[in-house]
């Protein structure tokens, strides 16, 4: 039930998370001050013409004070104006919202698997702490957290598309276009970003059930004559479903940098694909607008679990 | 715990001792240390035991499968893969390092003096590290690595930035356990200013956690510095990198999958051996988990 504690604890969160979105709006923005040398000329291109830095003068307006230019632009942004592309002229919010599901369908892709794969063999491993099984759990998810996800991922092309046929090697159909072409497109991406995730789900359960199954109290429920499987699934796996919660925001932020890399092996048209070129081509419109958008998706899926956890451990929202 | 009080040499010799109980009770730490001693030794070693140039190409021989002149074969331009790979290890231990420096310079101040001074600078201090750490971190590096331009130097920089909220946090959380312990509060008794109190107190005491962090951290620097060189925003060609072989073995993959294999098996033996010896220091510093060897 959400109680009225909750209530509180969701508005007071949502209240701290306001300053956290303005400030990374700056930091967006402020990474244009890294550029070296003069920021017109150099985002102008290769062989810049006095009308396109004109241009790229006016579109931040570069010979107004800091403090405008960056007011400015944040007031496009919340109108949902992130300027047009350097390089293609193409709005970057319509591109943006063109990739942004392709990018989500393999993110939450992974995701699903990671804890699909995470939950049960967290589950085994701690059923049997120091047994065999856990020791060889232990070397796998040792293993799993140390792979270069988009290393995987050509493994898995080579295998699995050119070798056996199995999956398409590269490209994407949108979720909305036909949902089932989608899913196969996002097979090997998917399984190729969740082998980290998979692992962290494995290692983080294990060690929190085997906490909490050596508690006093599930002694004293096997004292009671509760049966293990009970006491695992009434009792140990309520008990680590905050690790598990904490686990998921983690990856999260996780995926979304690796997914980047991913889309480029597999040749996915998402967010990744867009902002790699722009980045090599100091594309600053489509840098900005892309760094801005997977922060905010981020923060807003940090909060939708951190929201979860406190419903689950009221603990969390009196705090 | 190190007690302050204790003379440089009594602690130097604790910290022996701490150490070959450590590698003696966790054998895979002490592989994985050797592991990455021998890495180190080859990277530097690099120009004189690698077979080949990094650079020179052999059009005649191109995508060539192991021989006895290349033990790992050609790459797409009849470049030795071995010497290219054992030429890419400094790069790629530099590169971590480098990030993780930056990262642990960065944080370690703004965390202790956040968690000393407390207060309003404390939240000002915290909403920034909630800031940095609401980007993905290798999306903010691809985007600071876009305006300062590619390049190794550049975007480890920029992976160091984004490490540091998350060493910041931990030592400020460390720097609030320690700054109420008796022995903080006794030493700020006898007239110690705060100057004194962080540097002979609380650092030297708040500091492990840190270290373990950091350690597990060079694995992920690892990691993304091979990515970002993979996407070309990190070490240039004709520069050999891990993660620039692996762009190039990918894009021959059809014709010779056996590319992407070593330098892949690279990163990843490196990467496990950081996390490896991460992990297992900080079971060894954690005093709950000695009884049982749990994880």
């Amino acid at each position: 039930m959400v109680t009225s504690g909750w209530w509180k604890w969701a508005r007071r969160r949502l209240l701290a998370i306001v300053p956290v979105v303005l400030l990374s709006t700056f930091v967006v923005f402020g990474l244009l001050q890294l550029v070296p040398g003069d920021l017109a000329v150099t985002l102008a291109g290769e062989t810049p013409t006095p009308e396109r830095i004109a241009e790229i003068r006016a579109l931040y307006g570069l010979d107004r004070p800091f403090l405008v230019q960056y007011l400015t632009w944040v007031g496009n942004v919340l109108q949902g104006d992130l300027a047009k592309s350097l390089l293609t002229g193409e709005p970057v919010a319509h591109s943006i919202i063109n990739r942004a599901p392709n990018t989500l369908m393999i993110v939450f892709g992974a995701l699903s698997l990671s804890l699909i794969i995470g939950i049960p063999l967290g589950v085994w491993a701690a059923m049997s702490p120091g047994s065999r099984i856990d020791r060889m759990l232990g070397t796998t998810v040792s293993l799993g957290v140390a792979l270069p996800s988009f290393w995987l991922a050509m493994i898995l092309i080579s295998y699995f598309a050119l070798d056996l046929n199995w999956f398409p090697a590269t490209g994407m159909i949108r979720p909305g276009t036909s949902f089932s072409g989608a899913l196969w497109h996002s097979v090997l991406p998917s399984v190729a970003l969740s082998a980290t995730g998979a692992a962290t789900v494995t290692r983080q359960l294990r060690n929190a059930l085997v906490e909490v199954l050596a508690s006093q109290y599930v002694r004293t429920l096997r004292a009671k004559g509760l049966t293990s499987a009970s006491i695992l699934w009434k009792h140990g796996l309520k008990n680590v479903s905050v690790t598990l919660l904490t686990v998921i925001g983690l990856q999260v932020n996780r995926l979304f940098g690796a997914a980047v890399v991913v889309e480029v092996v597999f040749a996915i048209p998402g967010m990744g694909g867009l902002v790699v070129p722009a980045a090599l081509a100091k594309d600053f419109p489509v840098i900005q607008g892309v760094v801005l958008t997977m922060a905010i998706l981020n923060v807003t899926v940090n909060f939708c679990v951190d929201a979860f956890i406190a419903y689950l451990d009221p603990r969390v929202s009196l705090a | 715990m190190t007690s302050p009080a204790l003379s440089p040499s009594v602690r130097h010799n604790r910290t022996l001792a701490f150490f070959s109980r450590w590698m003696r009770d966790d054998p895979r730490a002490a592989l994985a240390l050797a592991y990455l001693f021998a890495l180190a030794l080859l990277a530097v070693l690099a120009p004189i035991i690698a077979p080949h140039s990094p650079t020179d190409q052999d059009l005649d021989a191109i995508l060539m499968n192991s021989s006895a002149n290349h033990l790992l074969g050609t790459d797409d331009l009849g470049r030795d893969v071995l010497s290219r790979l054992l030429h890419g290890a400094p790069v790629s231990l530099f590169a971590s390092l480098l990030a993780v420096s930056i990262g642990v310079m960065l944080g370690v101040p703004i965390g202790v003096s956040a968690g000393f001074l407390g207060g309003r600078y404390d939240d000002v201090i915290g909403r920034m590290i909630d800031t940095l750490s609401s980007f993905p971190g290798l999306v903010l590096a691809i985007g600071v690595t876009g305006a300062l331009g590619v390049g190794l130097m550049n975007s480890m920089t920029a992976v160091g930035i984004v490490f540091s909220p998350e060493i910041a946090r931990l030592a400020r959380a460390q720097t609030l356990i320690v700054k109420n312990e008796l022995y903080v509060d006794a030493a700020r008794t006898f007239g110690a200013g705060p100057g004194r109190l962080i540097w002979r107190h609380v650092l030297p005491n708040a500091m492990q956690p840190v270290i373990v962090q950091a350690t597990l951290l060079l694995a992920i620097a690892l990691l993304v510095e091979s990515s970002l060189s993979f996407l070309g925003l990190g070490v240039q060609p004709p520069f050999p990198s891990w993660g620039g072989m692996l762009a190039r073995g990918f894009a021959n993959m059809e014709i010779a999958p056996g590319q992407v294999y070593s330098p892949g098996i690279a990163i990843l033996l490196t990467a496990l051996a950081f996390n490896t010896l991460g992990g297992s220091l900080g079971r060894a510093l954690d005093p709950r988990s000695r009884p049982r060897q749990a994880g």
